[in-house]
């Protein structure tokens, strides 16, 4: 339609922007009965994904729904809070330009009680639980109903150099005693920002106390007092550490990443990612790099660690939400994710996909990581799950200062007000 | 009055009326709608819980400690930044002021930061002070994560404002020393006053409306500060801002209620902030001839 008025090359410039404009409004003006001939655009609202691995998904289903539907990627920022800020504006205005979300894990709840996303019902939803992990369908579940499809989940591992160390920490202890009699290249890598991943870690870590942020009705403070308390030793004994990086209080994961790439770290807490990158960036230190269980915090209980990932929701303005709950499915299907994996390095939800050898040969250590997800911990479901991740990551930062039987009672009372929506964070 | 006067009079308001309505439906509305909302718990997310609730809100920000903490850093920052403003903007409007050779070049080339954009200005610096990949710590030979810790990360910020916004108060003194009448300090110099004098004692007073209102605009931006500590810090490592914690609250957590109410008190700050000067410094914004 865009060819509407055909410029002659002696059009003055004049009459060239006042052709456009006419043709512009013109088009607008029969917009609303071209439409009906042309094919239905869904837009994804998804992070912006360098390999490629999201696009391909998307002109494959496209293509596989024969003119039926079309998928236009539309790119967030690939920090979650700034996706977070976008998405929420747009949907609070009921933006009708969304139909499929690429829904981090921590935002189903808030979502759902919104109403911004559509509920997954019948046989999409029963194809949409089937074969998924437990915990990936545990993180797009809310209140007994899921709200997304399970696309690419995520954790922690811990990752360490083979050539320094024979047999991998099983719990902090032991990673202390290690890291510290290493010397200066025992350093030990993790994220103490006062972040989001600050509080993934201290999730991680009380879970594998054995504790919980909020009821399992998700509407009051848990925070029990005992595994609490072992929480927070741990993460003051850390950054307390000589094994401890310096600028701790400022790494996220990819300072982490970064330092560990350096070669002078022996240990780091961190997502899949690192192992691609470091073989790209750093194969000296690729050479020696191995993977463990993230350490228990008490010995002989498995450690649970933070999931991570992303869900596809259907947003609730969006115009033609049948078509897209059918591309959100095949955006998920087996060969895309697959494809997610091996080119894009984000792990598959469908846990057969773990046997799969392309995905063995991205994830050498997909058993491992397997067995993490199964066991894996969500990070408190509740729609106030922004609020109450500030009022965790404000209060346990500096990780140093922590001091365990007193800052466990702030947290309580930080976390409390944060679910009732009080006081600034 | 006449029937002549009168008109006048209804004339004036006719010809106010476009620019008194235009301010009411931009400024005043949003304004008392703010005030409206800070009275009601009110989030975004969940729209049919809205309930009122008096002055709770005011109550829960005034009795929180990143409240006091954000209004201590704003000030911080603000004293910082406009003092060292004052003294520089003062050195450099006399540059510009008894240029000989140049003016032109040099009025601007001192002009250029406060043309550069805030979030460009703050972004510089914050890779000027990186550790790895930064140059500030290659020319002092030092090794510092400078926005890993507080005060040097007020050190950055503050040092980010002033570089940006120094040209301003000089342009703005620059104004006022032209009013200072040559004639005057020519006699005082035939009287025997030093450069040192005349400066003090006639240039200082007779600018001292202009440099006012100078500190005045200044200290009302300086107080709204968002972009710089939003680009360098986030509000990380205790550097939170009266705004930052605005946004926090309205534009991260969607909490209209609690959101409005800071930025009724943020508001509340600037008027008294105005007020002081105003009252406490005697500036006349609107001078007239007779007064």
């Amino acid at each position: 339609m865009e060819n509407r008025v055909i410029m002659a090359p002696m059009l003055s410039r004049t009459r060239f922007i006042t052709g456009t404009i006419v043709s512009a409004v013109f088009s607008a003006l029969l917009g609303c009965g071209e439409q009906v001939e042309q094919i239905p655009r869904l837009r994804w609202y998804v992070f912006a994904e360098r390999s490629g691995a999201f696009e391909q998904a998307a002109q494959d289903c496209a293509r596989a729904a024969h003119g039926r539907y079309d998928i236009e990627l539309a790119a967030l920022p690939t920090d979650a809070d700034q996706q977070r800020e976008q998405l929420v504006r747009r949907l609070a205005a009921g933006d009708p330009d969304i139909d499929i979300i690429g829904m981090d894990v921590i935002w189903t709840a808030e979502f759902a009680q919104a109403g911004w996303v559509l509920p997954w019902q019948g046989e999409p939803a029963r194809e949409a639980r089937e074969g998924r992990l437990a915990s990936a369908v545990a993180s797009a579940t809310y209140q007994g109903r899921l709200w997304a499809e399970p696309f690419t989940t995520n954790t922690q591992l811990l990752w360490y150099r083979s050539d320094r160390v024979d047999t991998p920490p099983s719990t902090w202890d032991a990673l202390f005693g290690m890291a510290e009699r290493l010397g200066a290249d025992g350093t030990i890598e993790a994220q103490g920002e006062r972040y989001e991943g600050l509080t993934v870690f201290f999730v991680s870590l009380l879970a594998s106390a054995g504790g919980s942020v909020l009821t399992s009705d998700g509407q009051h403070v848990s925070l029990e007092e005992a595994p609490t308390q072992r929480a927070l030793a741990v993460m003051r004994r850390l950054a307390n550490s000589p094994a401890a990086d310096p600028a701790l209080a400022t790494a996220r994961e990819d300072q982490a990443r970064l330092a560990f790439e350096t070669g002078d770290s022996s240990f780091m807490i961190n997502y899949t990612y690192v192992w691609p990158s470091a073989r790209a960036n750093a194969p000296e230190v690729a050479r020696h790099m191995a993977w463990a269980r993230w350490p228990a915090v008490m010995p002989g209980r498995p450690s649970r660690v933070t999931l991570g990932g992303i869900n596809l929701g259907i947003a609730a303005y969006s115009r033609h939400p049948e078509l897209a709950f059918e591309a959100a499915a095949c955006i998920a299907s087996a060969a895309n994710q697959r494809i997610a994996a091996t080119r894009g390095g984000m792990p598959p939800t469908i846990a057969e996909l773990y046997d799969d050898a392309d995905v063995r040969t991205t994830f050498p250590f997909a058993g491992l990581l397997r067995d993490t997800l199964r066991d894996a911990v969500q990070r408190p479901q509740t729609p106030l799950y922004a609020d109450v991740s500030l009022a965790i990551s404000h209060t346990l930062h500096p990780m140093r200062d922590i001091d365990p039987a007193r800052d466990a009672g702030r947290l309580r009372e930080a976390v409390g007000r944060a679910l009732r929506s009080e006081g600034l964070l | 009055m006449s029937r002549r006067a009168a008109a006048e009079h209804r004339l004036a308001w006719l010809l106010c009326a476009p620019a008194v309505i235009a301010m009411l439906v931009v400024t005043a509305w949003p304004m008392l709608y703010a005030v409206w909302l800070s009275l009601f718990r009110y989030d975004l997310r969940f729209p049919d819980q809205r309930q009122f609730v008096g002055l709770d809100n005011y109550l829960s920000v005034l009795g929180s400690e990143t409240w006091w903490q954000a209004l201590f850093n704003t000030l911080l920052i603000t004293v910082g930044s406009v003092s060292v403003e004052l003294v520089l903007g003062f050195v450099f409007a006399l540059v510009m002021h008894r240029a000989l050779i140049g003016r032109r070049l040099v009025r601007a080339s001192l002009l250029v930061p406060y043309g550069i954009i805030t979030v460009v200005a703050a972004m510089s610096w914050r890779f000027a002070f990186d550790p790895t990949t930064g140059f500030v710590n290659a020319l002092l030979g030092l090794d510092g994560a400078w926005l890993a810790e507080r005060w040097s990360a007020f050190f950055v910020i503050i040092q980010t404002e002033i570089w940006k916004t120094t040209p301003f108060m000089a342009l703005l003194l620059l104004a006022g020393l032209t009013l200072v009448p040559e004639d005057l300090l020519r006699a005082a110099r035939v009287d025997g006053a030093n450069a040192l004098q005349r400066f003090f004692r006639i240039t200082l007073p007779l600018m001292r409306p202009v440099i006012m209102v100078a500190l005045l605009f200044r200290t009302l931006d300086a107080f709204r500060i968002f972009d710089t500590v939003f680009v360098q810090t986030r509000g990380a490592q205790g550097t939170d801002s009266v705004s930052i914690v605005g946004y926090n609250t309205l534009i991260a957590r969607l909490n209209l209620g609690l959101g409005s109410a800071v930025s009724v008190l943020i508001f509340v700050c600037v008027l008294a902030i105005a007020a002081l000067y105003i009252r406490g410094f005697g500036i006349d914004l609107s001078r007239r001839e007779d007064a």
